[in-house]
């Protein structure tokens, strides 16, 4: 459905030293670095799938995305969306993509999200009768009925993003592109997103593929990882293959009766301690969790004992150490 | 066409919804209206010999370029094209299966036109009943009439086709400002906002007439006030017609060759 190959993209960003003298200077000479935003990307998407694309801010998701959806004119490299590269057939291609940028708006300020809605009607030709089943579906799932016709401007932004989300899929596009559709958002309107995106994927075979920086965005809805950085794609796969290469230790919750003394096992680092719970880390390279577990069970009458992979954030982070991104 | 259509109407019934704004202009356009109208009176009490406009038509000329400021005035421009550019925004109006020339074509036509129809009774209205040297006369006749309406239309679509020059600049420029300055000084003074373009000295005419500002104002107001009617009035349809299907050309290369360069940046 999708393949992108060789993308090179540079971009030229101006530079200036501080200060008046080189204020004045730049009005002569012009100093210009350029950004390597996209390094010879290439990757394969097929037909329903929900692609997580991560990395840190600037490695280049939305370049990326940009290109994808053809406002960007890529240096180099090919980029073909059903059969259509984007920025030559732009007009045709944009029938089949939904897109939507979380830090900018599609949503008219003024007017209610009905009339921006029934725009989008026109400008996508959508038929009356799609049209409104469409509606039905979005405002039934994304639970829009309450400020539908409410104007835009007095919208919080859980609901501006739903709304947003709902533009998007008016016209029943075959790709979803997200750009950090989570940002900002409490935890229920975060759920509800994501509910949703689940949900289009599984009944419509919408591709989503999603840039986030919410990690547990990702675990909640992402069969495969991209992890681009320095404008190279570094990782490409499932999450549980992340976890097995990074996400090799534990940290195991223990609570017990009162004790004076703290838990000292080799391979293992205390985390926090208190006279009724420890959370130690565990490197299972080092040692097992039975072991800890053991020579724990030796040490203290235990109440309970908890035993968890690290947060998927702590991976990321170390997987962006390791390749100084 | 009807997604243009659409949008039309948006902006249309979004316009509309600015009625103080639209209260405060017509209030400032009836001061505009009658210090020009003294001055001219007294100009014209003064000046030796016959003026290429009467003073009856000159009135005329002056009212309805209050109630039509809308579409003489470049620096009337729409701020969110601006902030879309500028922010990025721009970003979803392309991931649309329109056009965008045509898309903010139709948005600023209504923008305009919204404008005007708010302004525009009310200021004729007052001007029709106002005592003998001040007030407006009708136009000399039917034909005379409809000229107006056509020209004045037509006026309008060249006036948007000039005004989307200023927003491909700011492509480039990244504000509107230099670009709404220098168009706004040079196209409103050859517009004959100004100095009506009938008195202008006849070396500043033969520019004026040269250059497409006038077309939008001049041209139909004079229809009106019967300045200009006949075979001139036609010959004038004839040259807004020209100039419209040039500049909407040059308007859509410029755009396709702004929007190749284009970069949005961030998020």
């Amino acid at each position: 459905m999708i393949t992108v190959e060789g993308l090179y993209k540079t971009f030229k960003v101006s530079k200036r030293s501080p200060g008046l003298i080189s204020a004045a200077r730049s009005l002569f000479f012009r100093e210009y670095i350029e950004i390597e935003a996209l390094k010879d990307v290439s990757f394969k998407i097929d037909e329903g799938e929900i692609i997580g694309y991560i990395g840190p801010n600037g490695a280049g998701k939305s370049t990326t995305i940009k290109v994808m959806s053809g406002i960007l004119l890529p240096d180099r490299g090919s980029c073909s969306i059903m059969n259509r590269t984007p920025w030559e057939e732009r007009v045709e291609h944009v029938k089949n993509i939904g897109v939507v940028f979380g830090q900018r708006s599609q949503l008219w300020w003024d007017v209610p999200v009905i009339d921006s809605f029934e725009l989008l009607r026109d400008i996508y030709k959508i038929p009356g009768i799609e049209y409104r089943k469409n509606i039905a579906m979005l405002t039934d799932t994304l639970d829009l009925g309450s400020f539908i016709n409410n104007p835009v401007r007095q919208l919080s932004l859980g609901q501006r993003m739903r709304c947003e989300i709902a533009a998007s899929l008016l016209h029943n596009p075959k790709i979803l592109f997200l750009d950090e559709p989570t940002i900002g958002l409490d935890a229920v309107s975060k759920i509800a997103v994501r509910k949703f995106i689940k949900r289009i994927n599984a009944e419509k075979k919408v591709t989503v593929i999603l840039t986030t920086h919410d990690m547990n965005d990702i675990e909640a809805l992402a069969d495969r990882i991209l992890l681009i950085g320095r404008g190279r794609i570094l990782y490409d796969g499932d999450i549980s293959g992340l976890r097995n290469r990074f996400g090799t230790n534990k940290t195991v919750t223990i609570d017990y009766d009162e004790s004076s003394r703290k838990p000292q096992i080799e391979g293992t680092d205390l985390l926090s301690w208190s006279p009724e719970r420890a959370v130690l880390f565990v490197d299972t390279q080092k040692t097992s969790v039975s072991r800890v577990i053991t020579a724990l069970t030796n040490q203290y009458e235990l109440l309970d004992v908890t035993v968890e992979n690290p947060p998927v954030d702590e991976i990321i982070a170390k997987l962006y150490k390791e390749y100084e991104i | 066409m009807r997604a243009y259509v659409s949008i039309f109407r948006m902006r249309l019934l979004n316009g509309l919804q600015y009625r103080i704004a639209a209260l405060a202009g017509v209030a400032t356009q009836f001061f505009w209206g009658f210090i020009l109208i003294m001055v001219y009176e007294a100009f014209y009490l003064n000046a030796g010999k016959a003026q290429p406009i009467s003073m009856e038509q000159l009135v005329s000329y002056i009212w309805l370029q209050q109630a039509f400021l809308v579409f003489v005035i470049l620096w009337y421009r729409d701020g969110e094209i601006f902030s879309l550019i500028t922010g990025g925004n721009i970003s979803y109006e392309l991931c649309r299966p329109c056009t965008l020339y045509g898309f903010w074509y139709a948005k600023l036509i209504a923008q305009r036109l919204s404008g005007a129809l708010l302004r525009c009774s009310p200021i004729l209205l007052v001007a029709f009943i106002l005592p003998q040297s001040y007030r407006m006369s009708f136009p000399p006749g039917p034909d005379a009439f409809i000229l107006f309406v056509i020209t004045l239309l037509l006026g309008l679509l060249v006036l948007v086709a000039i005004s989307m020059f200023i927003y491909i600049s700011v492509f480039i420029t990244m504000s509107p400002a230099g670009s709404l300055l220098i168009f706004g000084v040079f196209g409103e003074f050859f517009a004959g906002k100004v100095i009506p373009v009938p008195l202008m000295p006849s070396w500043l005419k033969r520019i004026a007439y040269l250059l497409p500002f006038r077309l939008a104002s001049d041209l139909p107001f004079r229809v009106y006030s019967g300045n200009i009617s006949g075979n001139e009035a036609l010959a004038g349809i004839v040259t807004q017609v020209a100039w419209l299907v040039v500049l909407v050309i040059l308007g859509k290369i410029a755009l396709d060759k702004v929007l190749k360069r284009v970069v949005v940046q961030g998020g």
